[in-house]
């Protein structure tokens, strides 16, 4: 695998492949030194031009568990903001001895550009970008909800059957559309609830169904329930009236909580909004992923890590 | 300098041999004396009158970095034009007498083209308060166009009182129709490439409630619109409809509106990036009938040039626009002539006659009569070749048809009986100042 750009150029067998080797790292974390020495030498980029602590540190671990060095850039605030341009920092970055770039950007497209711009040769993960996608984080929701699903069974298995519903801010969401794009590869049936404010024009030619009625959403007992981070702010923007109306609305509150079916997973990328998009008994329950998730990036983070900077498309370093 | 082309077929199908002498075309006929003339063979090629352009930004003053009245000029000769219409859009604005005078002078010093400078509608293009559109109309300029393009005269009661006082000076007032609420931070069309890209949409409504509105004030006020590079479906009906009542609105297209879409933007290119943006294929069909049909009057480039930094970046950090003035014949030829829709003479219409009567520019009236300015250009559309940067004689590389074959060849161009473009190449600034 040369780039990990959008999960759009990952076919059924080959995101298994990923979803499986993930597993194989996952196993590493179970060892009494949980760390292989496979990237040994190996130095990994993040490019942060947009802060996001948690997937950088997520990205990091991964690398140190595979004995990759890492170097961090983490621009403040808005990469948009001039001065800070991709063609250079990349640049100069490359100029350090770097084997792999992990870039995080506010602006949609970053990372296929700078893939495609003959800038640097190393390899690119697109770890976000903009209202685009977020590979990773699609293939870690896929990994969670197929080890909740088959548990130590899950390798080898795609999604054929497996009904998903997507809640929120669908419009500036890379991980819905992240999400949308590999699970329904992966055979999944995705559903979205949101409000129409909150739906891309021209989502009707998604391979998925679409709703503004939760509460039909739930009665509907989806295999998984993927809750979205609301951000207040869009109000100002007239996408929403209030947070309370959100709430009521869209959000997994208390009431509705108890109405979901005990099978139905409950997922969040976070962070979370705790009485705004989830309440914090929904978010603490057993049936909440919230934190498996975050494990699960991790080893889905190996995997990618290793895949892409040892070229290799299917052997397992384990 | 006396010219004399030979075998040149004109845009009403006939073939004619033309002495061109002292700027004007003194005869025409067969058998035309070659004594002392330069002899231009132009056996096979379609000869049109001096293009005009009504939508150019030539950066110049203020962003010379990017192009200047000078470069700009060549680029519009490479391209077969002879009069181009430089947008207000400069540093500073072009909102007085001054600027524009200046703006003017430096097109005439050059002499590759004529050079026509728009005029702000509203000082700075701020949007506010009317800039001086009489003494920029009564000036050595004078400016018949006036524009904010690059953004929209938004303010209803404000483009009201634009479009009345614009009247008293026979001018017309040019909008950029772009309702600027419905597209902040608009990146391309939106629609179903935008949702799965993730950039902001610029919806079509944004264009056709303006122009609706326009029109519609067009109406009431009994003085000319013309709306600034058509991009939708839906605005070639709003056209349709209001010139169907008898308003006095025109309306222009680009070259790449009429051949580019959407889809394009997926490889999230920079070079793709203009606003109004490419839109469906369902719009570009659109555009072609509409011009076919004449619900649109003219081609106009919206030549936009940018320094390489603008574009090599992320999408949504680059510039909007891309160079047009050397590809527009071939991109009209490939998009509207090779399908059949647009005759020859069509093209001699739509891009030279109609926005010169528009920007009230005269000269183009009667091209290859005796005693009419020589204006022309000599065109081979049997020729095609892959577009690149050696196409371009502009400053701006950020041409969105590098590495696309095009059709068609700009052979020659002559500004007022002075060669600017001989076998394709762009004359010196020496060549040309000597005539």
């Amino acid at each position: 695998m040369k780039h990990l750009l959008s999960v759009r150029d990952l076919d059924r067998d080959s995101a298994i492949t990923i979803l499986d080797l993930a597993e194989d790292m996952a196993q590493v974390a179970t060892r009494a030194v949980p760390k292989l020495p496979t990237l040994r030498g190996r130095t990994v980029a993040n490019l942060f031009f947009e802060d996001s602590t948690r997937t950088r540190l997520s990205f990091e671990s991964a690398a140190k568990k595979l004995s990759a060095d890492v170097i961090t850039f983490s621009a403040k605030g808005s990469s948009v903001s001039k001065g800070e341009s991709l063609k250079d920092t990349t640049q100069t970055i490359a100029a350090m001895g770097i084997d792999a770039v992990v870039l995080r950007h506010s602006a949609s497209g970053a990372a296929r550009v700078l893939a495609d711009s003959g800038w640097i040769d190393a390899p690119v993960i697109n770890a976000g970008d903009g209202t685009h996608e977020h590979p990773t984080q699609g293939l870690l929701d896929a990994f969670t909800i197929r080890q909740g699903l088959h548990g130590a069974a899950s390798r080898g298995r795609d999604l054929d059957g497996v009904r998903v519903t997507i809640v929120g801010d669908i419009l500036h969401s890379r991980v819905a559309r992240s999400n949308v794009w590999l699970l329904t590869t992966l055979g999944a049936s995705v559903h979205l609830v949101a409000p129409g404010t909150l739906l891309p024009t021209g989502v009707e030619n998604w391979p998925v169904t679409v709703s503004s009625d939760l509460d039909a959403a739930i009665a509907d007992s989806p295999d998984a329930l993927m809750m979205l981070r609301i951000q207040s702010e869009r109000m100002r923007d007239a996408f929403f009236p209030h947070d309370l109306e959100y709430a009521r609305q869209w959000g997994l509150h208390d009431e509705r909580f108890a109405r979901l079916s005990p099978d139905t997973m409950i997922l969040h990328p976070g962070p979370m909004n705790r009485g705004l998009e989830i309440s914090a008994r929904a978010a603490d329950s057993p049936r909440s992923m919230v934190l498996k998730q975050v494990t699960n990036g991790v080893s889905i983070r190996m995997a990618v890590l290793y895949l892409v900077l040892s070229g290799a498309t299917t052997e397992a370093p384990v | 300098m006396t010219i004399l082309i030979r075998g040149a077929r004109l845009p009403d199908g006939t073939t004619t041999e033309l002495v061109i002498d002292h700027g004007v075309v003194a005869e025409r006929g067969t058998g035309l004396s070659a004594a002392g003339a330069m002899v231009i063979d132009a056996e096979g090629l379609q000869a049109l009158p001096g293009l005009v352009d009504l939508h150019t930004h030539l950066r110049e003053p203020g962003f010379e970095q990017s192009e200047t009245v000078l470069t700009g000029s060549r680029a519009a000769a490479a391209g077969g034009f002879t009069a181009v219409h430089a947008m207000a859009n400069t540093s500073p604005v072009q909102d007085t007498a001054g600027v524009v005078e200046q703006v003017a002078s430096l097109g005439d010093h050059h002499g590759y083209v004529t050079v026509r400078p728009v005029g702000a509608v509203t000082r700075g293009l701020a949007g506010e308060q009317l800039s001086e559109i009489g003494a920029m109309a009564q000036s050595r300029a004078g400016v018949r166009v006036f524009s904010d393009d690059g953004k929209c005269v938004h303010d209803a009661l404000l483009m009201r009182r634009a479009l009345e006082y614009v009247r008293s000076f026979n001018g017309v007032v040019a909008q950029h129709a772009q309702e600027p609420r419905l597209t902040e931070g608009a990146q391309m069309n939106e629609g179903v490439v935008s949702a799965e890209l993730g950039l902001a949409g610029w919806p079509a409504v944004a264009e056709e409630a303006i122009i609706a509105r326009d029109v519609l004030l067009a109406q009431t006020t009994g003085a000319r619109l013309h709306i600034c590079h058509l991009s939708t479906a839906g605005s070639v009906e709003v056209i349709r409809w209001a010139k169907s009542r008898g308003i006095a609105v025109t309306a222009e297209v680009t070259p790449h509106h009429l051949l580019l879409t959407d889809e394009l933007a997926r490889s999230y290119d920079a070079r793709y990036k203009v606003n109004p943006p490419l839109r469906r294929d369902e719009d570009v069909h659109a555009l072609r009938e509409a011009l076919a049909d004449g619900t649109i009057d003219i081609v106009a480039t919206d030549h936009a040039p940018h320094p390489i930094e603008s574009k090599e970046c992320a999408w949504q950090e680059a510039s909007f626009g891309m160079v047009g003035l050397e590809s527009a014949l071939n991109v009209v030829q490939q998009s509207v002539v090779d399908t059949g829709q647009l005759g020859w003479s069509d093209i001699a219409r739509v891009l030279s006659r109609t926005p010169a009567e528009i920007g009230r520019l005269s000269g183009y009236e009667r091209p290859f009569d005796v005693g009419s300015p020589a204006h022309l250009t000599l065109y081979d559309p049997a020729a095609s070749s892959i577009f690149s940067v050696d196409h371009l004689a502009g400053k701006g590389a950020n041409s969105p048809y590098l590495g696309r074959e095009l059709p068609g060849r700009v052979v020659a161009t002559i500004y007022g009986g002075v060669p600017t473009v001989l076998d394709g190449s762009v004359r010196s600034a020496e060549e040309v100042a000597r005539g």
